[in-house]
């Protein structure tokens, strides 16, 4: 780094480019990580709404608002929305605005392509919307009633909106894996000198495990649905016990993407936390090292576990005997991860603004949904829970703390350094109380309800299902709309508020925090020495 | 700094195309799955519920009736979509002593006009019964070809063996019949084996 090659830099140091070309054209970090936070947001709100209106329908039992196809394909698309719409974006546009500015690196390795694949996202969204709106014309054929695993043979015999579905899945797919092949290259060459991988900060490492598990994992989902679209229209029997296939190979598929694919929701939270609760805390993260060990053994077991979604199909003692072992595994880092959260905050100086808030939460109903997890991983059990609403109230107690709080954590933690300015820290908490409280009164009574035999993905249910019914949807609607709030606290924020330092938070560490709040269209043009 | 970006270039170029192998390595894999996943399952005997090749597997020791315990068997039939037969179980329900032979009836009836070759493939529920059902004669040993309208009965002859496991009294044997393709009706093969017998083409 000579200063020859500064007054270069300066020469051709230019400022953000005006209107939409700034948008479209755009290479730099920070605004595509202000796109993709962007498009998460929009994409909340349209998985929220199809949610609510499953939640209105459930409200009472007996068919008032939807016809089952259509509410199935509803199940079908707020998972979809919420997962490939609303969690991974919104964890890539954290990976792209902080992965450089945490590393000391001026943009991301690929710039260009990084460009390509936030704009693959609104093409998707909108052959996933179209898939939805198809079957409302005439011809249109059928509903997508599948739920999100669009297990054959069913969706095999669903109309033409599958094939916008698959197609959707395959911009996707492309989306999320030239977005982690962009992150793998800027974390292993673009880090400042001095940092080791093992000096990186966790975020990077969380991103860094995600990124290899979606790069091993997205190409099986799409060839999987792939070989769906062949077998729906060039006449293959991949899955088809007529022509010699094995609908059940498609299971083994989907879910070879399908469990690694929660740890893939899951990691950069955790990876956000990491920062979250030492900063809050005021101690350094404890255990640093097992917490990366931890994380590669979650990710390696985690690759290997995924037939625990299919018990029910009919494998041999052998086989299942296998992933329940192997699943209840996986408890023991996320574990070993858990307490070096708690010991992070033993006898430390804590404060609880909303960030840490949201951490503590997390902390508290992610160890709920796992435990539920290690019930559900245990086969005698998960044949009398399998496919109940109890399995529902599970994976929302694990992905709505494990990935979408988390997330929120991060966006509260970092909205200062974004925009420049602080968020009303009232307003926050304020948030926080309730959307915690109606996640709770939404997701917890579902545990008794399929503990009772209320099977879920089905439109209507037995009476005797209705008060716990009534209250899971009363805290539906409370949690859907407190979400406005979340939106106008950062509408607010970008507008104005008491100006931010660059150390935003007075615990907060990282060569992230030794930049402007807001930080300059380019950072680190001259890279950082790490001691 | 030039130096650095040049040299970074270079770097960055090859973890991209190596990461960009590992996708489409992966990609490949999803589809190796296919031929890999049916010969692990052959292997080891992972996915029990399709190997069909384990009913009538256990032969009765003991060849004599044991009249001191009933069994029930139902019978249910699925037809393909793409056949266009009707196939029904003339008995649905039966009560049975292990050990003892019976004879049951199922008729089926090509519903269009051309001639139709179909095979029924037979499973066992529970699946732990599946060893312990013998089945004597069957129409699914065979391919079965119906002329247009034509009907026909199809008989079989089964029995449960004595060693079936005590908690077991009731089983249900399933057929789905599946349409075979036109190649693979004209090569005449005496008996198929009692596996998935559409496979038998491969």
């Amino acid at each position: 780094m000579s200063t020859t090659t500064m007054t270069h830099d300066e020469a051709h140091h230019h400022e953000a480019p005006k209107g939409w070309r700034r948008w479209l054209f755009s290479t730099n970090h920070k605004d595509i990580g202000t796109l993709y936070l962007l498009f998460a947001l929009t994409m909340l709100f349209l998985g929220g709404a199809s949610a609510m209106l499953i939640r209105l329908e459930l409200f009472q039992p007996g068919i008032q608002l939807l016809d089952p196809d259509l509410y199935n394909n509803l199940v079908t698309n707020h998972a979809l929305i919420m997962i490939f719409g609303a969690v991974m974006p919104a964890a890539a546009g954290l990976a792209n605005w902080m992965i450089p500015m945490m590393i000391g690196a001026p943009d991301m390795a690929l710039p260009r392509m990084n460009n390509l694949s936030f704009w693959v996202l609104p093409a998707a969204a909108t052959m996933l919307i179209l898939s939805f709106v198809v079957p409302f014309f005439p011809g249109g054929g059928t509903q997508i009633n599948t739920g999100w695993t669009l297990y054959p043979p069913l969706s095999v015999q669903v109309g033409m909106s599958m094939d916008f579905l698959i197609f959707a899945i395959h911009l996707l797919g492309i989306s999320s894996v030239l977005a982690s092949i962009n992150i793998i290259v800027t974390l292993l060459n673009m880090r400042a000198p001095g940092m080791t991988l093992l000096k990186m900060p966790m975020f990077c490492w969380t991103w860094l495990v995600t990124a290899f598990l979606l790069i091993l994992v997205v190409p099986v989902l799409a060839g999987g649905v792939t070989m769906l679209l062949f077998d729906r229209h060039f006449g293959t029997s991949f899955f088809d016990a007529a022509g010699g296939g094995d609908p059940v190979l498609f299971q083994h598929l989907f879910w070879f993407f399908g469990h690694p694919e929660v740890y893939i929701l899951l990691l950069p939270s955790i990876g956000v936390l990491s920062h979250v609760i030492p900063a809050f805390s005021r101690k350094p993260l404890f255990g640093y090292n097992s917490m990366v060990g931890a994380m590669l053994a979650v990710a390696t077991i985690g690759m290997v576990v995924w037939a625990h979604h299919q018990y029910t199909v009919g494998m041999s003692l052998g086989a299942v005997t296998y992933f329940m072992i192997g699943t209840i595994l996986i408890s023991i880092p996320v574990g070993l991860m858990i307490f070096n959260f708690i010991a992070t905050m033993w006898r430390g100086s804590m404060t609880f603004e909303t960030p840490m808030l949201f951490a503590v939460g997390i902390v508290l109903m992610f160890t709920f949904g796992g435990l539920s997890g290690v019930m559900l991983a245990v086969v005698p059990a998960d044949m009398q829970y399998h496919d109940s609403m109890f399995v529902v109230a599970h994976f929302h107690y694990v992905l709505m703390p494990g990935a979408v709080f988390g997330l929120f954590a991060g966006v509260f933690y970092w909205l200062p350094k974004w925009t420049g300015h602080m968020y009303d820290e009232k307003l926050g908490k304020i948030f926080f109380w309730i959307n915690v409280i109606s996640f709770n009164i939404t997701f917890f009574p579902q545990h008794f309800l399929g503990l009772a035999g209320m099977p879920r993905r089905i439109v209507d249910y037995n009476v005797m299902f209705t008060e716990f019914n009534v209250i899971s949807s009363v805290g539906a609607m409370i949690f859907g709309l407190s979400h406005l709030l979340f939106l106008y606290i950062v509408i607010k924020t970008i507008r104005g508020g008491k100006k931010a330092e660059s150390r935003a938070w007075e615990g907060a560490k990282g060569l992230e925090w030794e930049l402007d709040s807001p930080p300059a269209f380019h950072t680190w043009t001259v890279a950082p020495q790490i001691k | 700094m030039n130096d650095q970006a040049s040299q970074n270039h270079g770097k960055n170029r090859r973890t991209t195309l190596l990461l960009s192998g590992l996708v489409v390595a992966m990609f490949g894999f999803g589809f190796a799955m296919v031929p890999l996943y049916n010969l692990f399952c052959e292997v080891t005997g992972t996915q029990s519920l399709s190997q069909r090749s384990e009913i009538g597997r256990v032969v009765a020791t003991d060849e004599s009736v044991d009249t001191s315990r009933w069994v029930t068997v139902k019978f249910d039939t699925t037809v393909h979509p793409n056949l266009p037969w009707a196939f029904d179980a003339m008995t649905q329900k039966l009560r049975v002593h292990p050990g003892k032979t019976y004879e049951v009836n199922f008729v089926a009836r090509n519903r269009s006009n051309e001639t139709v070759t179909g095979q029924a493939i037979p499973s066992v529920a529970p699946w732990q019964a599946t060893p312990y059902f013998s089945k004597m004669d069957c129409f699914c040993f065979n391919r079965q070809t119906l002329k247009g309208t034509e009907r026909a009965d199809m008989p079989l002859q089964f029995m449960v063996s004595r060693d079936l496991p005590k908690e077991i009294n009731s089983l249900t044997l399933s057929y789905s019949f599946m349409r075979l393709k036109e190649s693979e009706t004209e090569t005449e093969t005496p008996e198929i084996p009692n596996r998935i017998a559409v496979n038998a083409g491969e």
